[in-house]
């Protein structure tokens, strides 16, 4: 917040006036400033162009016969890649004529998310209950056996539909547990304190791929067999906790940058345990930590990209599997960028989300 | 009995009494599944298995390993490539973030806007589509006989990239580098050192350079130990045959990722450094232009230590989170210590002891960055609480 907030002040400070007074002073105040920006503002048409060029002019949409034969000797962007295998990429392995369920699920997790970014549901009930029914509504679909929909078991499931549902599962179940975390870190009674430090200190740092990994082929080895349970669950469990160890420490720091005294006055008005921490402190904490949270967020989607290596068949894997068969090896940059556009519409969605909060934060909307 | 439980001494040492033993028996009960479902296996534990043969071999390796040799010398290069990646990636990484935040906060809206494309495109993408791309970019360029070059001293193939080098043994390289990072961070440490501070300025430059050269001299020392016997100095890369011989390889694995580091963790980085720079007051700034220096000057003297200090304590956390995406490697198949391990626990099946081994590497190897960089961090911080206009 420190960050954007000076960034704003620097904007602000910026000579104001007319346009063209502004544009000479950014782009043409000395001789070396115009030649700097010429020479600039050249390569970055250039590179613009080339990109267009490639991926519009040039480019081949659709393939009448399915074939990659259209795309022999084509300077621009073979899009009939995607046009041929998108059910693939979007799916994964899902069955084909259940696919419509694959679909609604990923728009109800959209639409839930979308939703909970509007202030009316800003309430922790309201958006508990929000996310607990999509979350449901999006299982029943996806996952099937009841109103004549066929059972789809978690091996089946692919594409960005996991992806997403593994973003929403992880960051649920890491939620709360990111709470208890923060809360447990700043115990009065020393054990626990210790303890949930040291533990939060050793995740932190083991990377997340070593976590996934233990999630899915060490856990079977120690766990009772009656809570084992499919692999998928384990390794969301692993991912939240991973989420949840770096979301604890932010809400703590949301905590400890609260003034001493609010704690103090709750304590002297005589509220308990439980009622100075969700009324008081939590609520201001998160108010405190929204920003570094946003940001979290967006770094947990990307990172689901990681479960590619645990064997799951996400949209990146979905994607590779969409160009590594022969006939379309050639039009691995296309199907890269597909999948890359996907997540860049997500991630950057969720960071300018992230920046119209913090403005209604520093003008104290929130 | 009900004063008891309200006594609130007693309360807290029963809660806590009871988490210990929560915890007590979730372990116990893990490590008694554990040794049952190992007995079921006939499988033993232990770290016998350490000294016996691997049967594979690494892609990668910066120490000679083969398919005789134990799976102890496998761990240890797998470590020494993670190390070897990390620090290729987080320099390339500064390197690319310093360019990036000069861009940003540069007084010219053309650089600006370049800055700004170049960390909306590539901070939005996941790290590993970015090195899966980059090594399906690496490994479509030409065979060598096709392969570019660069007049005929660099050649870039789909078989590595090819640079020329020098003869020598790879301890003797290993040993250079080694002194001459040596040689730096003496001098650095030396330079930040409150304990120096009195010595007269010409001295301490004196002194400073001294312990850089020395650094330089001796590793020189160490590679002309190291020259292989009956070769040229300079080894460099040729065509013959099918393949290109001689120079130094650059494995695509290790290309792809240690750009994927660069550009993407680089767009963190210059995120980072570009908070530093706009924390450094104006008045430092213009109080440095007032006395005269040179632009040159006003940036290295005065911006770029000031934004160091005031966004270490940040770079650190980017420099170990970097660190720990070189588990990357295994998406591409480069023999990272990740990568080792998980081969490893395939061949030899000790996954428990395995795990432990590679949790514990990370955690003391991480452990390490930030012990040192927060020393360094404390060293040139701000003593004491300060108005900062």
């Amino acid at each position: 917040m420190t960050i954007s907030a000076t960034a704003a002040s620097i904007r602000n400070a910026r000579p104001r006036g007319s346009l063209g007074n502004r544009l000479r002073k950014r782009y043409f105040s000395t001789p070396v400033n115009t030649s700097i920006s010429v020479v600039g503002l050249a390569i970055m048409a250039w590179v613009i162009w080339t990109a267009f060029e490639w991926a519009v002019l040039n480019a081949v949409w659709r393939s009448p016969d399915g074939t990659s034969q259209v795309c022999r000797g084509i300077d621009g962007a073979c899009w009939a890649v995607i046009n041929v295998r998108w059910r693939l990429i979007l799916f994964g392995l899902f069955p084909f004529e259940e696919q419509w369920r694959s679909t609604i699920a990923c728009i109800v997790i959209v639409v839930v998310a979308i939703l909970s970014c509007v202030p009316v549901f800003w309430k922790p009930v309201r958006l508990a209950g929000l996310w607990v029914a999509g979350f449901a509504l999006f299982y029943s679909f996806i996952s099937g056996g009841i109103f004549d929909m066929p059972y789809v078991g978690p091996s089946e499931w692919g594409g960005l539909t996991l992806t997403v549902f593994f973003y929403a599962a992880g960051v649920l179940i890491g939620m709360p547990l990111a709470i208890c975390l923060a809360l447990m870190r700043r115990s009065e009674l020393p054990v626990i304190a210790v303890t949930t430090g040291l533990f939060i200190d050793v995740v932190r740092s083991l990377p997340l791929v070593t976590i996934l990994f233990t999630a899915a082929l060490v856990l079977p080895f120690v766990l009772p067999s009656f809570l084992i349970g499919d692999k998928i669950w384990r390794v969301i469990i692993g991912f939240a906790l991973f989420f949840a160890v770096y979301q604890a420490e932010i809400i703590r720091s949301g905590i400890q940058s609260l003034p001493k005294g609010q704690e103090e006055a709750a304590k002297a008005l005589g509220l308990s345990y439980w009622q100075r921490t969700t009324r008081i402190i939590l609520p201001q904490a998160f108010r405190r930590a929204l920003p570094p949270t946003i940001n979290q967020f967006v770094i947990t989607f990307k990172e689901t990209a990681l479960i590619v290596i645990i064997g799951f068949f996400d949209v990146l894997a979905s994607g590779k599997a969409a160009f590594g068969s022969g006939e379309w090896s050639f039009a691995w940059v296309e199907v890269y960028c597909f999948v890359a556009m996907i997540y860049f519409v997500f991630v950057f969605s969720l960071s300018r989300y992230g920046v119209y909060l913090e403005h209604r934060l520093r003008v104290g909307k929130l | 009995m009900s004063t008891l439980l309200n006594s609130r001494r007693f309360r807290n040492v029963a809660i806590q009494a009871g988490f210990v033993v929560i915890i007590l028996v979730v372990v116990v009960s893990a490590v008694i599944i554990g040794r049952q479902n190992l007995q079921a296996q006939g499988a033993t534990s232990g770290f016998a298995f350490l000294h016996r043969a691997t049967g594979f071999e690494l892609g990668f390796s910066l120490i000679e390993t083969g398919p005789f040799d134990s799976f102890g010398r496998f761990l240890l290069a797998g470590l020494l490539n993670t190390i070897f990646l990390g620090m290729i990636g987080i320099v390339l990484a500064n390197v690319v973030g310093l360019t990036v935040a000069v861009l940003r906060t540069a007084n010219n809206g053309a650089l600006n806007a370049i800055g700004t494309m170049y960390i909306e495109t590539f901070r939005n993408i996941p790290m590993i589509l970015q090195a899966l791309f980059w090594y399906a970019l690496l490994t479509s360029l030409p065979a060598p006989k096709q392969a570019y070059h660069l007049l005929d001293l660099a050649f870039f193939s789909s078989r590595g990239l090819y640079l020329p080098g020098l003869n020598v043994t790879g301890a003797a390289a290993a040993i250079f580098f080694l002194l001459l990072a040596a040689g730096v961070v003496a001098s650095v440490c030396f330079s930040i050192s409150r304990r120096f501070k009195s010595m007269p300025n010409v001295r301490r430059s004196r002194i400073r350079w001294t312990v850089l050269a020395a650094g330089v001299l001796l590793g020189i020392v160490a590679l002309a130990y190291g020259r292989v016997p009956d070769t040229p100095v300079l080894s460099i890369p040729e065509l013959r045959g099918l393949n290109i011989r001689d120079g130094v390889r650059i494995p695509p694995e290790l290309a792809s990722l240690a750009i994927a580091m660069a550009v993407y963790g680089g767009a963190f980085i210059a995120e980072v450094i570009r908070a530093g720079f706009i924390s450094v007051g104006k008045g430092q700034v213009e109080a440095a232009h007032a006395l005269g220096l040179a632009p040159w000057h006003v940036f290295s003297r005065v911006r770029l230590p000031l934004a160091i200090r005031a966004v270490l304590p940040t770079l650190i956390n980017q420099y170990v989170w970097l660190f720990k995406a070189t588990t990357l490697g295994i998406a591409v198949g480069f023999a990272d210590f990740f990568a080792v391990v998980s081969v490893s626990i395939s061949q030899a099946g000790q996954t428990l002891e395995l795990i432990g081994i590679l949790m514990l590497g990370f955690l003391v190897m991480n452990n390490i960055i930030a012990f040192v960089l927060n020393r360094v961090n404390k060293a040139i911080a701000l003593k004491g609480t300060q108005l900062r206009v």
